[in-house]
């Protein structure tokens, strides 16, 4: 009831209003502030100096506290200015497992005349990144939140802060980017054993994918193993070239939902099923993924790992 | 500050050991020495464990070391209150906190503290270079705060510096309304230690030879006096200090009680000025002889001389006319003429004796005052360092020595006065003052000072007696330089031949005057003052508190203004402008740029659906291409594009 009611009052005051798309201007209603703790007790330390200097008559004495009183006021003006009108959108998170910390990023550009300094960037306050940013730059930042399970994380609101320049004032703003990040299932530690691999049932004069014997180069796709990049000929600025390999495809490895025991929960055997992924792609190998719905092709390397994945981190969600 | 409880890393300790260093320093003047040592030793150890990343010492054996400092305070102040024991306490307890300095928000609280050591420093000396000292303080204390919360990376020395130097000059325009309009209330709020305002000379409430010829070594400043118009003749300027009755035989005292005189009662020439008194520890005010209005907050004894009702602590100002040539006290009660006679016989019998004979050899009072003057002026000499007098010091005075300052010469005035039956009493005060022409004002030094008599006569009251001036007429008329000896050895200030080095003193002293009277003057009265002249009478806190946030609203506007100002860019790019009035062209002409278009996507378009501008349209597409996504950035090409783009939208 009464975080009910708190969240709508902090709904009003903060306007909240759900996720946006595209950059969000850091306008000056966007961005609140309030004393920190150090600045409630840089006040009092003031009401001593201004006490001390009325009793013992301190001309001078009133001339700090008067220097330091304007200065905290300038303070609040510094910091709300080094959080306003900042430009925030949304970058790419990369996908991780369940269990682990996701990592968000923000860009934070500064079209602004002054550089901004120490701008914090934090999900529940506890852990929070720091970046400046630059007069007329852009800046990566990352939120770290912790991705409890499997599917689609989406972080809600973030909040960006900030105490610069004297720590005596706390400014900060909610972003509320439509951010997500696919998270994995967490791979079981051990496992039942990968099925054995199929003999191939192809005709032998196809051209498969394989390991063993170097058949030529192509142009480099993103996904290609950093293993069978051709660094000497990127070396020589040929630009980024990927070794082939033919073997003939005698093996194809099928990791299906149904090799695993009847009586396994989904999600276990998610965690099984991106064990053997994870497996089969330390071993080079060639690999399918077929579960209830979706099945994926014959196929090796990066990408194909992360296409699995991908697959069993969406199983069965949301549908 | 990026964490509060992040354990506090080399570079800032570096900076918060340098600042409060710094602001410390001034303290070790007064401070014991083994505290000195304290403190330096404390410093030194954290700098080391900063330095060498070691671990603070124990939480116990800080505590040990506090409990023996505190007791070791107490042992040399004999108390742990008080100005020179409290300070003392809060400088070693600020080392002590040191070594207990982990996280960044320890950090912070020992930043707040060193504001707040700088303002103790004023309990010592509020003077220019004390204050340019502390401003410089305070910028590195704020730069220490600033660097605390830069994020990870330090950023560089200059920009912390910068940071908090613009900060606090931003802060000025503020501090000033504050500092001008902030309702002053008279201290002090709570009762002051004792030992407040040790320090300050000036006029004893005795006299001794020697007493005076010791402070006229001294060119602290006295008093500063402005006049309504014009300047008196130095030999009208005799500043009335403390009347002297009562004599021992060597030292003249004031009187213990004193009984408030309603109000003054003489007749002369009027003369108007304020005077700005620096604190001598004592209650006495200064006028020119003779006062005729009594200052606020101040009474007037019998004889007119002024009291301040509470000793003079702090500078004081105040208005005050005096009567030039004034005649008072013709009806002057027995009671005090009497005491005006008392000599103890016991001593300086030879100068009664003279004051006796003298009186059988004239009947008239002024025919004795002027055997006496004409003594002195015979075969007298005036010099600061006068020979030591021994148990009768008027009778070797008089008859062995025959030399003195103007002590010495009051004094057997005196006592040959009242020997002869004409009731006198000294006069202490102040002889003359230097004009300062850049300000118009004049400067009253301690080697001013000066003593005299009054002696009553019938028909006439008191009458102003000045046996110096029969020895030494020069010391009345251009000052105590003129008058003494060459050798005699004499503040550089009131020496004459040094003209050069007399200047810079002087636009100096001008400085520090107005300083004195604006900065560390700056009273609940002089506030009033002020206001009242910029149109605002009666000014109540709730007047002084409405025209305060007014005019720090303004300026919070306007700061606030100026800084959000630059948040938006005001750099214009000519290469995107000149393509967007291409783009603006071809609206109008039909044919919009669609939302995610490319220029080369959005050329292609064009260049089908109206072949006539395809040769404008693509040599404005490349030449924008170019310089905007190519290597391509000479000013002829942005030139050129902004050429074709006008051609073309014409």
């Amino acid at each position: 009831m009464y975080a009910a009611l708190r969240n709508r009052f902090y709904t009003w005051l903060f306007r909240w209003r759900g996720p946006e798309t595209g950059a969000i201007v850091l306008v000056q209603r966007r961005v609140f502030i309030l004393p920190t703790r150090h600045g409630l007790l840089f006040a009092m330390v003031l009401l001593v100096m201004l006490a001390g200097s009325i009793n013992y008559s301190l001309g001078l004495g009133f001339v700090l506290t008067f220097l330091l009183a304007a200065l905290g006021v300038n303070a609040m003006i510094h910091t709300f200015r080094n959080l306003a009108n900042l430009r925030i959108t949304g970058g790419r998170a990369r996908p991780v497992f369940a269990g682990d910390t996701a990592h968000f990023t923000l860009h934070l550009e500064n079209p602004g005349e002054t550089d901004c300094y120490a701008i914090g960037v934090t999900h529940d306050r506890t852990v929070a990144s720091f970046v400046d940013v630059m007069a007329r730059s852009t800046m990566p930042a990352t939120a770290g939140v912790l991705a409890p399970k499997r599917g689609v994380l989406r972080p809600g609101r973030l909040i960006l802060f900030t105490r610069f320049p004297l720590g005596l004032y706390y400014a900060w703003a909610y972003v509320d980017l439509d951010l997500r990040c696919i998270v994995y299932p967490r791979p079981s530690p051990s496992g039942i054993p990968m099925p054995p691999a199929a003999s191939s049932t192809g005709a032998g004069s196809e051209r498969g994918q394989g390991q063993e014997d170097f058949s030529g180069m192509r142009q480099y796709h993103r996904g290609d193993s950093p293993r069978h990049i051709a660094w000497k000929a990127a070396a020589r600025d040929q630009g980024l070239l990927t070794k082939q390999f033919t073997g003939r495809a005698e093996t194809e490895l099928w990791l299906d939902w149904a090799q695993l025991p009847p009586q396994m929960g989904t999600e276990e055997r998610l965690s099984h099923l991106a064990r053997w992924v994870l497996d089969a792609h330390a071993a080079g190998l060639v690999y399918g993924l077929r579960v209830p719905g979706t099945s994926v092709a014959l196929a090796a390397g990066e990408a194909q790992r992360e296409r699995c994945l991908e697959v069993l981190a969406l199983h069965d969600i949301g549908r | 500050m990026t964490d509060p409880k992040q354990p506090l890393p080399w570079r800032h300790v570096r900076w918060l050991l340098a600042s409060l260093a710094l602001v410390a320093a001034p303290h070790t003047l007064h401070m014991p020495g083994w505290t000195v040592a304290l403190i330096v030793t404390l410093i030194a150890w954290r700098a080391y464990v900063g330095y060498a990343r070691l671990k603070l010492p124990n939480r116990w054996l800080l505590l040990l070391v506090a409990a023996a400092a505190t007791i070791g305070v107490f042992l040399s102040y004999r108390t742990l209150f008080g100005r020179d024991a409290g300070v003392t306490l809060l400088v070693v307890m600020l080392g002590l906190k040191l070594l207990e300095t982990r996280t960044l928000r320890d950090a912070m609280l020992l930043s707040f503290l060193g504001y707040f050591l700088v303002i103790t420093n004023f309990l010592y000396s509020q003077t220019i270079g004390t204050g340019l000292y502390m401003l410089g303080c305070t910028v590195i204390i704020t730069a220490t705060m600033v660097s605390l919360n830069f994020a990870e990376a330090e950023p560089p020395f200059r920009v912390q510096l910068r940071t908090a130097a613009m900060l606090l000059a931003q802060s000025v325009p503020l501090m000033l309304v504050l500092f001008l309009l902030f309702p002053r209330v008279p201290g002090p709020l709570w009762g002051l230690p004792r030992d407040a305002f040790a320090g300050a000379s000036g006029l004893s409430d005795t006299m001794t030879p020697g007493s005076l010829s010791s402070l006229a070594l001294s060119d602290a400043v006295a008093f500063r006096v402005r006049f309504e118009s014009q300047i008196p003749r130095a030999k009208d300027l005799y500043w009335r200090g403390p009347l002297m009755w009562d004599f021992d035989g060597r030292t003249w005292s004031v009187q213990f009680f004193v009984y408030n005189a309603p109000r003054i009662e003489a007749e002369g020439d009027p003369v108007s000025y304020e005077v700005t008194l620096e604190p001598h520890n004592r209650r006495w005010l200064f006028a020119l002889d003779l006062p005729a209005v009594i200052p606020p907050r101040s009474i007037a004894g019998t004889d007119y001389q002024l009291y301040s009702v509470q000793p003079v602590n702090n500078r004081l100002r105040y208005d005050m006319t005096s009567l030039l040539n004034a005649r008072f006290g013709e009806v002057e009660n027995r009671y005090s003429l009497h005491r005006a006679l008392q000599v103890p016989a016991r001593y300086n019998p030879r100068a009664q004796e003279l004051g006796r004979a003298l009186r059988q050899k004239h009947a008239d009072d002024e025919d004795i005052i002027a055997e006496m003057l004409g003594l002195f002026r015979r075969n007298f000499v005036y010099t600061l360092e006068p020979p030591l007098l021994g148990e009768h010091p008027v009778d070797e005075f008089l008859f062995s020595t025959r030399s003195g300052f103007c002590e010495h010469y009051a004094s057997a005035f005196a006592v040959v006065m009242r020997a002869a039956g004409i009731p006198t009493r000294i006069v202490t005060g102040y002889q003359g003052g230097e004009v300062n022409a850049l300000g118009n004002y004049l400067i009253v030094r301690q080697a001013d000072a000066h003593a005299w008599t009054e002696v009553w006569l019938k028909g006439r009251g008191w009458v102003r007696v000045d046996p110096t001036f029969a020895v030494a007429p020069v010391r009345v008329d251009t000052g105590i330089f003129a008058a003494v000896p060459r050798t005699d050895p004499l503040p550089l200030m009131v020496r004459t031949q040094f003209e050069f080095l007399r200047q810079v003193r002087l636009t100096w002293d001008y400085m520090a005057n107005a300083w004195n009277q604006w900065v560390l003057g700056y009273t609940p009265e002089r506030q009033r003052w002020l206001l009242a002249n910029a149109g605002v009478d009666d000014a109540t806190w709730q007047k002084l508190t409405a025209i305060l946030f007014v005019l720090a609203g303004g300026i919070v506007a306007m700061l606030t203004a100026l800084a959000l100002r630059r948040l938006k860019s005001r750099v214009r790019d000519p290469v995107r402008i000149a393509y967007l009035r291409f783009c603006d062209a071809l609206r109008r002409r039909g044919l919009p740029r669609g939302a995610a278009e490319g220029p080369v996507d959005y050329a292609r378009r064009l260049e089908r659906a109206r072949p006539d501008l395809a040769p404008a349209v693509e040599t404005i597409t490349r030449l924008y291409v170019a310089l905007r996504y190519g290597a391509e950035s000479s000013a002829g090409s942005v030139i050129e594009l902004q050429r074709r783009v006008r051609q073309f939208s014409a």
